[in-house]
C-alpha cells in the first residue's frame, strides 16, 4: 500500500482539471484517510497474528523466552499424535452429521414458513430466534435439561438407555452438541432456504398443479432442484462454521467425559498452558489450511451459483 | 415472557379463524391448518429451553431441586434474580457487555463504512482493489486460528481487557461488513455525490451529509450483525481478557457450572438476564436480521 500512495502525490488540488489523462482523475487524499488507518489496525491484528504463528509453528518455543527453529518437527509429531486425530476425527465427523440435520430440518422448515399458512410472520420469527441467544449460555440451559429432565423422561418411558445423563456417556456425548448446535444453527440456514424458494417463480408451480402434480411431487421434482444452489452453499457455510466448534462444547460437555468431545478448537486452546505453544501453532496452521481450501470451494461456488 | 404470549397466541389464532373459507376456491389458495398445526408443533422445540429457563429463575431454590424442570413456580420467587444480581456482579458485567458490544457495533460501522466508500469509488485503481480482497481474506480465517497469538500479543501491548475485545471484535466483523457495504455503495447513484461535489463540499462532507445517510438500511444490518456476534461471544473475551473481574456476561455464567452448582434458580435467573436484552433487540429488529442473514449469504 505505501507504493500505491508514492505514486500519487500531493492529491490536494482536486478540483484540478483532468484534461490530460482523461479518465484517472486523482484520488482525493480523504478517500486514502478513509481506508488507510482500518488496513493498518486489520494488518496489525490479523495479518500479524497470523504470520506470527505460523512461523512459530516451525519453532520449539513454549509462548516466550528463546526458541529455535526446528523445521517440520512439530507438523510430524501432530500427525501421529493420538489426541490431535481423535479431535480431527471428532470435530469433522460432528460437523458432518450436524450439517446433515440442520440443512434437513431447515429446508423442510423453509417449505412449511413459504407454504400459505397462519400467523406466517409470528411462526418465522419463532424459529428464527435461537439464532440471537448466546451459545454459551443456552449449552448451559440444555446441559441442566440433558442431566436432569431426559433422565426423568427415559425413566417414565422405560429408555434405559436415557435414564443416564447423555452427557456422561462417551459413546453418546456428542449427540447432545449436534441438538444444541443444530438448535442455535438452523434459523441463518432456514433464512437461505426462504430465500431460495420464494426465487423460484410461481408461474413453475402453477404450471405443475394444473398438469396434476401433487404437493409431495412438486417439492421432490421443483422446489429441491431449484434451491440446489442454496443447499450447497448452506452446506459449506454450516461446515465451515461447525468445525470452529467450542462455546457450545464448553457449555455441555467442556470436552468430555475424558477426551471423547475435544474439538480442534479446544485442542489449539490447550496450547496455552501445556508449554507446547508451537506444537499447537501447527496445529493451527492446518485448522488454516483446511478452512483455506473450503474458502476456496465456497467461492467458486458462489460464482458458478450467481451465474444463474 | 415474549416467548409464552406468543406460543399461546399462535394456535389461538389458527383455531380462531378457519371459518373464512371460501367454497369456490382450490385448495391452493386457502391457508393450510395443517401446515400450520405442524409447524407450531415444532415451535415447541425453539420455546422448551427458553420455557425451562423461565420457570427455573422463578422458582425458589427449594422448589429448583426437585427435579421438575417444566412445573411452574410456586411460590414465585424473585430471589435468584436477587443473589444472582450479586453474585454474578451483574451490574459490573453488564455495563462491560454493553461497553464492548457499544464499541464494536459503532466502530463497525464507520470503519467499514468508510473503507467500502473509498473502495467502492475508487474500484479502478489496484490499490483499492486489492485493499477489499486483503479484508474480505480475514472472513475465511477462524479466530481459533490466530487465537494463541492474539493474546499474546494483547497481553504484549496491554489490551488483555475488554478494549482490546471490542477491538479484535471489531476487525473480525470487517470483512463481512465491508462486503455489505460495497455492494450497497455500487449501487447507490453516483450523481448526487458529484452534485455535492460541484458545490464545492469536500470528500468528508460528502460522506456524511450524502452517502452515509443514504446507506442507513444497510447501517442498520450490519450493527446488528456486530451486536449480536459481540454481545454473545464467548470464545474471545474468555481467551483474552486477562482479569476475571473485567468480563462479559457470557463469560460470567461459568460460576454457575464451579462454585454454586446447585443453587439452580440463581443460575437461571443469570441466565435469562443474559440472553434478554439481544431477545429484546431482535424483537424490535427482525426484519433487518433476516434479510441480513440472506444478503450476507447470497453476496
Amino acid at each position: 500500500m505505501a507504493t500505491a500512495a508514492v505514486t500519487r502525490p500531493g492529491s490536494r488540488d482536486v478540483a484540478a482539471p483532468a484534461t490530460l489523462r482523461v479518465r484517472r482523475a486523482r484520488v482525493p487524499r480523504a478517500f486514502y484517510l478513509f481506508l488507510v488507518p482500518t488496513l493498518v489496525l486489520f494488518t496489525l491484528s490479523i495479518t500479524l497474528p497470523a504470520v506470527m504463528g505460523i512461523t512459530l509453528s516451525f519453532t520449539d518455543s513454549v509462548g516466550f523466552g528463546e526458541f529455535q527453529f526446528t523445521g517440520l518437527t512439530n507438523y510430524v509429531a501432530l500427525f501421529s499424535d493420538p489426541a490431535i486425530r481423535a479431535s480431527y476425527a471428532f470435530t469433522i465427523g460432528f460437523a458432518l452429521v450436524t450439517v446433515v440435520l440442520v440443512n434437513v430440518l431447515a429446508f423442510l422448515l423453509a417449505v412449511g414458513l413459504t407454504a400459505r399458512i397462519r400467523a406466517k410472520v409470528a411462526l418465522r420469527a419463532v424459529f428464527v430466534l435461537p439464532m440471537v441467544i448466546s451459545g454459551i449460555v443456552i449449552a448451559y440451559v440444555f446441559n441442566f435439561l440433558f442431566s436432569n429432565s431426559l433422565p426423568q423422561l427415559g425413566q417414565a418411558v422405560g429408555i434405559t438407555a436415557l435414564e443416564q445423563s447423555l452427557l456422561a456417556n462417551p459413546d453418546l456425548a456428542w449427540v447432545t452438541i449436534v441438538v444444541v448446535t443444530a438448535w442455535q444453527a438452523i434459523p441463518s440456514a432456514l433464512l437461505i432456504y426462504i430465500a431460495g424458494i420464494l426465487s423460484i417463480p410461481g408461474e413453475v408451480y402453477e404450471a405443475a398443479s394444473m398438469d396434476g402434480a401433487s404437493p409431495a411431487r412438486r417439492l421432490v421434482s421443483i422446489t429441491l432442484p431449484l434451491v440446489t444452489g442454496y443447499v450447497v452453499i448452506n452446506m459449506v457455510i454450516g461446515f465451515k462454521n461447525f468445525l470452529n466448534a467450542y462455546d457450545i462444547i464448553v457449555g455441555l460437555t467442556n470436552g468430555g467425559p475424558g477426551t471423547a468431545t475435544r474439538s480442534i478448537a479446544m485442542t489449539i486452546f490447550s496450547g496455552f498452558t501445556g508449554g507446547d505453544y508451537a506444537y499447537q501453532m501447527a496445529n493451527a496452521t492446518i485448522f488454516f489450511l483446511i478452512a483455506v481450501v473450503l474458502a476456496v470451494v465456497q467461492l467458486r461456488l458462489n460464482r458458478g451459483r450467481s451465474a444463474f | 415472557m415474549t416467548a409464552q404470549t406468543l406460543v399461546t397466541t399462535t394456535p389461538a389464532q389458527v383455531t380462531a379463524r378457519p371459518r373464512r373459507r371460501f367454497l369456490g376456491r382450490g385448495g391452493e389458495d386457502r391457508p393450510s391448518r395443517k401446515t400450520t398445526l405442524v409447524l407450531v408443533v415444532c415451535s415447541i422445540a425453539v420455546f422448551l429451553p427458553l420455557y425451562a429457563t423461565l420457570t427455573m429463575a422463578f422458582k425458589t431454590t427449594a422448589q429448583s431441586v426437585d427435579g421438575q424442570v417444566f412445573s411452574l413456580p410456586s411460590p414465585f420467587s424473585v430471589d435468584g434474580f436477587v443473589q444472582a444480581w450479586n453474585l454474578t456482579n451483574f451490574p459490573r458485567g453488564f455495563a462491560i457487555s454493553v461497553f464492548v458490544t457499544a464499541v464494536t457495533v459503532v466502530g463497525t460501522v464507520l470503519l467499514a463504512s468508510f473503507a467500502a466508500y473509498a473502495i467502492a469509488r475508487n474500484w479502478d485503481r489496484r490499490f483499492f482493489r486489492w485493499s477489499f480482497f486483503y479484508l474480505l481474506a480475514a472472513m475465511f480465517l477462524p479466530f481459533p486460528v490466530l487465537a494463541l497469538s492474539q493474546v499474546k500479543l494483547t497481553g504484549m501491548v496491554g489490551l488483555a481487557n475488554p478494549v482490546g475485545v471490542a477491538l479484535l471484535h471489531v476487525m473480525f466483523q470487517l470483512s463481512f461488513s465491508v462486503l455489505l457495504f460495497t455492494a450497497f455503495i455500487r449501487g447507490l447513484p453516483e450523481e448526487l455525490e458529484e452534485s455535492g461535489r460541484l458545490d464545492g463540499a469536500a470528500t468528508w462532507m460528502v460522506f456524511r451529509h450524502i452517502v452515509f445517510p443514504m446507506m442507513a438500511p444497510m447501517s442498520a444490518t450490519v450493527a446488528i450483525f456486530a451486536f449480536l456476534a459481540s454481545w454473545n461471544d464467548f470464545m474471545m473475551p474468555s481467551l483474552i481478557t486477562a482479569d476475571s473481574t473485567l468480563q462479559t456476561l457470557p463469560v460470567l455464567q461459568n460460576v454457575f457450572q464451579t462454585q454454586f452448582s446447585s443453587n439452580y434458580n440463581v443460575a437461571f435467573a443469570s441466565y435469562l438476564m443474559a440472553m434478554t436484552p439481544a431477545i429484546v433487540v431482535y424483537l424490535f429488529t427482525q426484519r433487518w436480521v433476516m434479510s441480513g442473514v440472506t444478503q450476507g449469504a447470497i453476496k
